[in-house]
């Protein structure tokens, strides 16, 4: 079953991306995506554009209603996302341990839903 | 009462919950089987307690006390259940003998046969460790399911379905016979080694599960070497704990930072709990039934002499993990191995080691990355090294490990 993997981050590891030289930020990430892929579990993701650079949208009442930014306002935002095949929850979470945000920020499990998916695509 | 004298009250209960639950929980359970409702019945009576003993005192036996109780709420909730015959012995037995136990402060330890109904084969070798931290220890789902990284939720419904297992599925609480001991040991030991977690640390390699729980591995290997003082491989497994437990201090830097077996400082590891290890070590020697736990722990053994020595005998080192590979060769040994060698004679042959296990097997196995990125990156094979510790890099869990891997990297 696929499982998503959604990295949160604070605006201090949003910040560190900035650094272009091979730093632990990128090193760390680099090597959590070589070993996915070596794995055979790696299905898809990517990472997500700084939290300022997002824009809600939503119609209240009939209208457009904008909002610069995303719409939580919490100290952790979302910053990726990783899509892996797997076998069980159990295996998603570790993976998920492993994963460089874990230490840093945080990592949701989620499983997709191939039945709703299905409903939508057929 | 005064505030303080209730606090001493409260701070007593929780004393005596801690030491007497795993006794209480396996006399009740070795009767009726059930485990989830000795557990029950034994919460209520700490319940009770906690207004009980304030108001009246402390009772002179606190833990007949604590039993009598649970017994009462057993015997209720039986009642309650308007139970079928079978279950009559059960209750008779709860019933007899009722006054004299109350007196009694002895009464029949059966943590030794809760341990093995634990690690029974029938139970998924999964669970084991969980329903042992649980039913001896007491500890909750929640506390569990966060060292063996699954949701409290699904933690607390597989501990319900392997007690209702223990209870429905006809596992007897008894001490293996003679014959089965040997094998139905080994699970007991392996189940209180994955508390542990700490499967291997001569380099970067750790076994994540259960990392949070090393005190209550210790203290579930004291338990059983005390009730089993006779087995070389119990104290084996303790020694080779303690041994890593000396350690504690000496793994991490001031800034935190992860530092290997053979860049601590043994003047950090604690002297104590070194010689309690090679106490037990001998004493388990002279038994003459040498196994695993033994062979692991002599080698942390040599790692320690460090302290006296100044050097590392790698070549007594290799001579044990030969023997060790003998009978346990898992991954985590031969990986062990393959370091040693490299050490004692050279990265080319330590290399030759690590080509021998099945590639397949090691995809996912941090160690061997580890020891792969180290030995190709002394023998100036840098691209590979690189790539060895990528992959080593990828599947770390703990944060201190992984930035130590990405400065060795480069």
């Amino acid at each position: 079953m696929q499982f998503a993997l959604l990295i949160y981050e604070s605006p201090e590891a949003f910040a560190t991306r900035k650094n272009d030289k091979i730093d632990s930020y990128t090193g760390a990430w680099r090597a959590y995506y070589k070993a996915l892929v070596e794995a055979g579990i790696f299905v898809g993701g990517d990472p997500l554009e700084v939290p300022e650079t997002g824009t809600t949208v939503r119609l209240t009442e009939g209208r457009r209603r904008v909002q610069d930014g995303p719409y939580a306002d919490t100290k952790e935002q979302l910053g990726g996302f990783t899509i892996l095949e797997l076998p069980s929850l159990d295996a998603a979470l570790d993976w998920a341990a492993r994963c460089p945000a874990a230490s840093y920020g945080a990592v949701e499990v989620r499983p997709l839903t191939p039945e709703l998916r299905r409903r939508i695509t057929e | 009462m005064s505030g303080t004298g209730q606090d001493d009250t409260h701070r007593r209960i929780e004393r005596v919950a801690r030491e007497s639950y795993g006794r209480l929980v396996a006399y009740l359970s070795a009767h009726t089987r059930d485990v989830a409702s000795a557990e029950d019945a034994f919460s209520d009576a700490l319940v009770k307690a906690l207004t009980a003993w304030p108001r009246d005192g402390l009772p002179q036996n606190p833990e007949a006390w604590l039993l009598t109780t649970a017994r009462h709420a057993i015997i209720d909730h039986v009642r309650h259940q308007q139970v079928v015959l079978a279950s009559e012995p059960t209750l008779m037995l709860l019933r007899e003998g009722q006054e004299e136990m109350a007196l009694s402060v002895e009464f029949p330890d059966e943590r030794l046969k809760l341990l093995f109904v634990c690690a029974h084969p029938a139970i998924d070798p999964a669970m084991h460790t969980p329903l042992m931290l649980q039913t001896v220890l007491g500890l909750d789902a929640a506390r569990i399911a966060g060292a063996f990284l699954v949701s409290p939720k699904t933690m607390g419904q597989r501990l319900v379905r392997a007690k209702t297992k223990i209870r429905d599925g006809g596992i007897q609480f008894e001490v293996p016979p003679e014959s089965e001991l040997p094998q139905r040991l080994d699970a007991v030991l392996e189940a209180i080694y994955a508390a542990f977690g700490i499967g291997w640390d001569d380099m970067v390699g750790a076994d994540q599960r259960g990392r949070d729980l090393t005190e209550e591995a210790i203290w579930l290997a004291r338990v059983l070497l005390q009730l089993m003082p006779r087995e070389a491989e119990v104290r084996g497994l303790l020694a080779l704990m303690l041994h890593c437990e000396a350690r504690r201090t000496a793994r991490r830097g001031q800034d935190g930072r992860y530092v290997p077996l053979s860049e601590q400082d043994p003047k950090l590891w604690s002297l104590p709990l070194i010689e309690e290890a090679e106490g037990h070590l001998a004493e388990a020697f002279k038994n003459g039934r040498f196994g695993r736990f033994q062979l692991e722990a002599a080698i942390q053994s040599v790692h320690a002499e460090r302290a006296r020595s100044g050097r590392i005998e790698w070549e007594a080192i290799v001579r044990f993990y030969e023997q060790l590979i003998r009978i346990s060769p898992t991954l985590g040994t031969q990986a062990g191995y393959a370091a040693a060698v490299a050490e004692a004679k050279g990265p080319e042959a330590g290399l030759a080691v690590l080509d021998g296990i099945d590639l397949k097997a090691v995809s996912g196995y941090q160690p061997y990355w580890a020891v792969r990125g180290h030995l190709l990156q002394r023998l100036g094979r840098t691209p590979e090294a690189k790539d060895a510790y990528d992959r080593a890099i990828g599947l770390t869990e703990d944060p201190a490990v992984k930035e130590f891997l990405l400065q060795r990297r480069g």
